[in-house]
This record gives structure tokens, C-alpha cells and sequence, in this order.
């Protein structure tokens, strides 16, 4: 069994092209779950938003690319309203419902077959990530190498001995894009979280009456937070569309969303990189379950009658889940929560 | 106690002194004045007063039976409830369409029955929250900290200043969730001092307070008043009401059954009554 194999695989992804999806939506949630309190249970929505106002705009209204990530993020921050406006004012739990609502509204009205001339119905839409890869400065055809760092045909290798990792030219080009934006992003946060506006959000999720008592207008607030957070999830959209180069209905479910919840948990809520740890941790772990026990089917180490590679799949999300429940218990703050004010909840 | 304080008193007391005591008496300088205020849910009718004016730099007390519509009162007027009809000014302003922040902002800032700290955050946070109108909160200003720093310095000197008085100076770093509930109290009472406020409304200021802790609390409540604030606080002990009031209102079954000192008020019998339920058995006959 090929262990060197496995454990390159896995971290391959924990810094890669969809794991910086994950923590881009994470990110969001973050402002709006962590520090503000808001129940957004429609992150998929907000990404489908930013990944389909692109595709869109681009496959079947001709417009050029940066129309689209324009076009994209004003439908994440329309979105955001029409969701804050009649809920932000009433208890949390409301808001809670009508974006896991939206959210599937969302994603019917995508897979429709009404206008699947326009939105390609449930097979989705291709062919608007050209302009963006046509940006990439990463050559498909370079060849060149520096110490541990080599690259041949457009495709970089790490290799550090133990472990290496690979990524083509398509997949530096989106990491490059992500990474910046996620650094851009924490840096905006950062700032924004550690000012007196930070605090008032804070003091929001903590008691919204009380923080109304001393002449906040709480509703403005929650609506500046959900809007960004919104903002932060089309960005997650774009990302996710690009490097897959395809938008596809069925990919926004509420799984999507309670995947961005479970990297926030696992990372540590209203901690700033507890999103981007826990989106590296997450997809690490999955991959390392999901290649682990590939390998190990393939090279016999377990047999066919106990386990054969169809059922692999399943079982990582049970595995996973299981994981799950088991850091709820054990270590409810996650990566880098702080333990001590999570219990203060407790009396 | 300095003379300035003697005079704040007796000036509170002097200027109520010789009023009539019945429900919705005029007073000669009222910061708040509030006309038919109501409010029913569906059926029941929970608050309808007819007038009450609160005098300006007293301590008034809103008493009255369980279920007397004293909580509810109170948070129309500071705007956590809307009334079904009725209209109020205070210092000045129409208050009735104002939200619960703007009420705030123009002055009167409440505390709740239930001591709402902000758990998960420090003292200090607690505190620097409420100082009003920071540049720092506004979304995009967040963004530069050169913006509103020396604003945030001086909030926090404020604050500094009010946590000696309230004795919570060695608790600013820690968190408000690992203060005792007494503790709290305090904590709710500086916060609500950062605004500022011209009128404090205190709601059961005394609930589930120690006894030790209750003394304290009632120096801290005239103390505002010496500091020209007004003070309207919704109260079951008659001792302490007896203790700390300039004047007393008393609701019964949503309305405004009669005012006056304190004095008056402990002898008045139809105090006693909605207190011991005969006024419910005269209403039944």
C-alpha cells in the first residue's frame, strides 16, 4: 500500500483548488454565523449566485467576463436583501428557515426546464471560464526546475521527499487567484472584526436587545453583515464555478452549505483563520480517508467481501460525520476556538 | 454627603412636595409626559394609562401588583413594544413613533429585568459598546483605525472612570459571563452610563440582588439622580421604594391607579387594595 502516495494526494488538496471553496464560503459564513450570530443556512444560494451571474452573463448574454463577476456579485448582494428585509427584524430562527428555503428555490429555478435554453436546465452551463484562463501566467508548456521545485509540461511538483505535491498549470492559476483573495479577505476582516463595528456585531450576537438598548440600529447591522458574508459566498461561487469550469444546478444543495458549516466548526467560529484551517483539515481528512481506503482496497489490504471501491464513497461521509459528532464532544471550539468563552454560554 | 447633593434632593423633593396625589397629576418641570398610552393583545388589555408626567431630575417609581402591566408600560416607552394607541414626548421630542435605538440615542436608555450582559464579551467591551456615536461603527471607517482611534481612547477612559465608580476596575479583562449576577447589575447600570443618558429607566433594578449588594445598588441609583439625571424604575419592594423614591406611580391592572410621595402612598388604602387583591374582588362585584 502506498502510503507516500495517500498522504500526497491528501495534502495535495488540503491547500488546493477546492478547499480554498470551502474556505472562501466559510469565511462568509464566519462574519455572518461567528460574529454576528446570523443562521444563514443559504450559503450554497449566495455561491450559486456569484457562479451562475457569471456563467450567465457570459454563455448567454455575451457580456465580457469582468461584467460577470460584476453581475454575479450584485445578484449575491440583491440576494441578501430580499432575505434580510422582511426576516433580520424578527427572532433568529426565521431567518434560519427562509434561507434554506431561498436556497432550494435557488437551485430548482437553475435546473428548470422552462428556460434550460438559457440556463442549460440540470446539465448546467460551460464555456465562460476561457477569458479567465486566458489570464493565466502559469505556462501550459513550461519546463524548468529550482531545488526541491520542478516543473514539466505546465505541471508543478513539490517534492519535499516524504510527501510531494502536484498541481497543473489550470489549478496554480485558480490557487493563485484564491489564495489572494482569501488573503485580501482576512485582511478586510481582520480590520473590520477588531473595530468598534466588529464589536457591535459582536454585542449582537451576544443580545440584540441589549445592544438596541444603547441606540445601535441592530437591523442595519445584521443587514451589513449578511450582505458581505453574501458578497464572500458569491466570491466562493466564482471560484467554484472556474475551477470547474462548469456551473451545475444540483452542486448548490444544502449539503454545500452545511459543508461550509462543518469547516467553520471544525476550524473554530469567530476565529479569523478558523475558517481557512478548517477548510484545510476538512478536505484533508477527506481525501486521506477516501484515498486510504481506495489504496487499500486496491492493494488488498482489505478484501472485496468486507469493502469493495463503490462503497467507499459513503463511507467517508459516515466516517466523517462520525468525526464530526466526536469534536462536538470532545473539543466544541474547534481548531482554534477559544474553549473557555464557549462554555460561558453554559450555566 | 456634599451640600451640592443635599440640594439635589431636597430641590426633587421640594418640587413635588404639596402635589395632589391622584393619577396623572401635572408636575411643574416633567422630562417625560406620556397621553392614553394602550396596549392590548387581541382581547386583553395589558397597559392604559391615562397620563403620567415624570419630573425631571427625580427618582420616580413605578410599583404595582403582578401582572400590573409595569414591564410592559415601560417598554413602550423606551420603544421594545409598540402601543396600540397613545402618545408621548420626552425632553422635548414625540418619542411614540421612535424606534427602541433612536429612544436611546435621544436619551432615555433602559436596563432589563434580566441582566443582559454580553457574556462572551470582556467588561471593558461591555462598556465601550455603549459610548454613542462612534465614527469606528459605521462599516467603512471600520476599515481605518486612524480614523477613530483617539475617539476609542477616549471612550475607554471613560469607561475606566465608571468602572472604578461601580467597582468592576480589576474585572475589565475578564469576561461579563464570569461576573455574579449582582455584578452584572453593576456592569448593565455603567453601561447604560456610557450613553451619556439624560433619563435612566430601570427595570427591577433589584432582582435577585443580595442584600450587601442592594445597599450598594441604592447609593449608585441617587447617585445618578445627583448627576441631574432622571431616573424611572419599575420596583416590587416597598422599603426600597420607600427608601430611595421622590415620587411614586402605582398601576393596577394595566392602568394608572394613583401617584404621589412615598409617605402618601404607603397610607393610601387603594394601594393596599390592588396590592392584596381587593381591588380585583371590587372590580368582580
Amino acid at each position: 500500500m502506498d502510503w507516500q502516495f495517500v498522504f500526497s494526494q491528501a495534502l495535495t488538496q488540503a491547500i488546493g483548488p477546492t478547499m480554498l471553496v470551502y474556505a472562501l464560503g466559510a469565511i462568509g459564513l464566519n462574519l455572518q454565523f461567528g460574529y454576528t450570530g446570523l443562521l444563514n443556512f443559504g450559503q450554497a444560494a449566495f455561491a450559486a449566485m456569484g457562479a451562475y451571474g457569471l456563467a450567465l452573463a457570459v454563455v448567454s448574454f455575451g457580456l465580457p467576463f469582468w461584467w460577470g463577476i460584476a453581475i454575479g456579485l450584485v445578484a449575491a448582494v440583491v440576494m441578501a436583501l430580499l432575505l434580510g428585509i422582511p426576516t433580520l427584524r424578527l427572532r433568529a430562527d426565521y431567518l434560519a428557515i427562509v434561507t434554506i428555503a431561498a436556497a432550494e428555490i435557488v437551485r430548482r429555478l437553475a435546473r428548470a426546464t422552462v428556460w434550460s435554453d438559457t440556463t442549460g436546465g440540470s446539465d448546467g452551463m460551460r464555456g465562460f471560464s476561457e477569458p479567465f484562463f486566458a489570464m493565466n501566467p502559469w505556462p501550459e508548456e513550461g519546463n524548468w526546475s529550482f531545488l526541491f521545485i520542478s516543473m514539466e509540461h505546465g505541471r508543478l511538483t513539490v517534492d519535499l521527499g516524504i510527501v510531494d505535491f502536484q498541481y497543473s498549470n489550470r489549478d496554480l492559476w485558480i490557487m493563485t487567484v484564491g489564495w489572494g483573495l482569501i488573503a485580501v479577505i482576512l485582511v478586510v476582516m481582520g480590520l473590520l472584526v477588531h473595530s468598534p463595528w466588529g464589536r457591535v456585531l459582536k454585542g449582537i450576537r451576544e443580545d440584540e436587545e441589549a445592544v438596541r438598548s444603547l441606540g445601535k440600529n441592530v437591523f442595519a447591522y445584521k443587514m451589513q453583515a449578511l450582505v458581505f458574508g453574501g458578497i464572500i459566498g458569491a466570491i466562493a461561487g466564482f471560484v467554484f464555478a472556474l475551477s470547474r469550469a462548469n456551473v451545475q444546478p444540483d452542486t448548490f444543495t444544502t449539503d454545500f452549505t452545511f459543508y461550509f458549516y462543518v469547516v467553520l466548526i471544525l476550524g473554530g467560529a469567530a476565529r479569523l483563520f478558523g475558517p481557512v484551517l478548517g477548510a484545510a483539515l476538512f478536505w484533508f481528512l477527506y481525501n486521506l480517508i477516501a484515498q486510504g481506503l481506495n489504496q487499500a482496497i486496491r492493494s488488498d489490504v482489505i478484501p472485496p467481501s468486507v469493502l469493495d471501491a463503490t462503497q467507499v464513497g459513503p463511507l467517508v461521509f459516515f466516517l466523517l460525520g462520525l468525526g464530526m459528532v466526536l469534536l462536538l464532544i470532545f473539543r466544541p471550539q474547534g481548531l482554534i476556538g477559544n474553549r473557555k468563552e464557549l462554555m460561558l454560554d453554559v450555566r | 454627603m456634599s451640600a451640592d447633593q443635599q440640594t439635589g434632593i431636597s430641590a426633587a423633593r421640594a418640587a413635588l412636595a404639596g402635589m395632589a396625589a391622584e393619577p396623572g397629576v401635572a408636575k411643574p418641570d416633567p422630562i417625560l409626559t406620556a397621553t392614553g398610552v394602550r396596549r392590548a393583545f387581541g382581547g386583553l388589555v395589558a397597559v392604559d394609562v391615562e397620563h403620567l408626567e415624570v419630573q425631571r431630575g427625580s427618582i420616580t417609581a413605578l410599583i404595582g401588583p403582578n401582572g400590573a402591566g409595569k414591564t410592559t408600560y415601560f417598554n413602550l416607552l423606551t420603544g421594545f413594544d409598540r402601543p396600540s394607541s397613545g402618545e408621548w414626548n420626552f425632553n422635548g421630542r414625540k418619542a411614540n413613533r421612535m424606534r427602541s435605538y433612536q429612544v436611546a440615542q435621544a436619551g432615555m436608555v433602559r436596563t432589563f429585568q434580566l441582566t443582559k450582559a454580553l457574556t462572551r464579551m470582556s467588561v471593558m467591551d461591555n462598556m465601550l459598546i455603549g459610548a454613542s456615536s462612534q465614527l469606528g461603527e459605521r462599516m467603512w471607517a471600520g476599515l481605518f483605525p486612524p480614523l477613530w482611534k483617539r475617539q476609542e481612547a477616549a471612550n475607554r477612559e471613560k469607561a475606566l472612570v465608571l468602572l472604578e465608580r461601580f467597582k468592576l476596575i480589576d474585572k475589565r479583562e475578564h469576561y461579563a459571563g464570569e461576573l455574579s449576577g449582582g455584578q452584572r447589575k453593576l456592569l448593565e447600570m455603567a453601561r447604560a452610563l456610557m450613553l451619556d443618558p439624560k433619563m435612566v429607566m430601570l427595570d427591577e433594578p433589584m432582582a435577585g440582588v443580595n442584600p450587601a449588594l442592594k445597599q450598594s445598588l441604592l447609593e449608585h441609583i441617587k447617585g445618578l439622580r445627583e448627576e441631574g439625571m432622571t431616573v424611572l424604575f419599575v420596583e416590587h419592594d416597598m422599603d426600597m421604594v420607600h427608601e430611595i423614591a421622590d415620587w411614586v406611580a402605582v398601576m393596577a391592572a394595566g392602568q394608572l391607579i394613583t401617584e404621589g410621595t412615598p409617605d402618601q402612598i404607603s397610607a393610601d388604602p387603594r394601594v393596599i387594595d390592588a396590592y392584596l387583591g381587593a381591588h380585583h374582588d371590587a372590580a368582580q362585584r
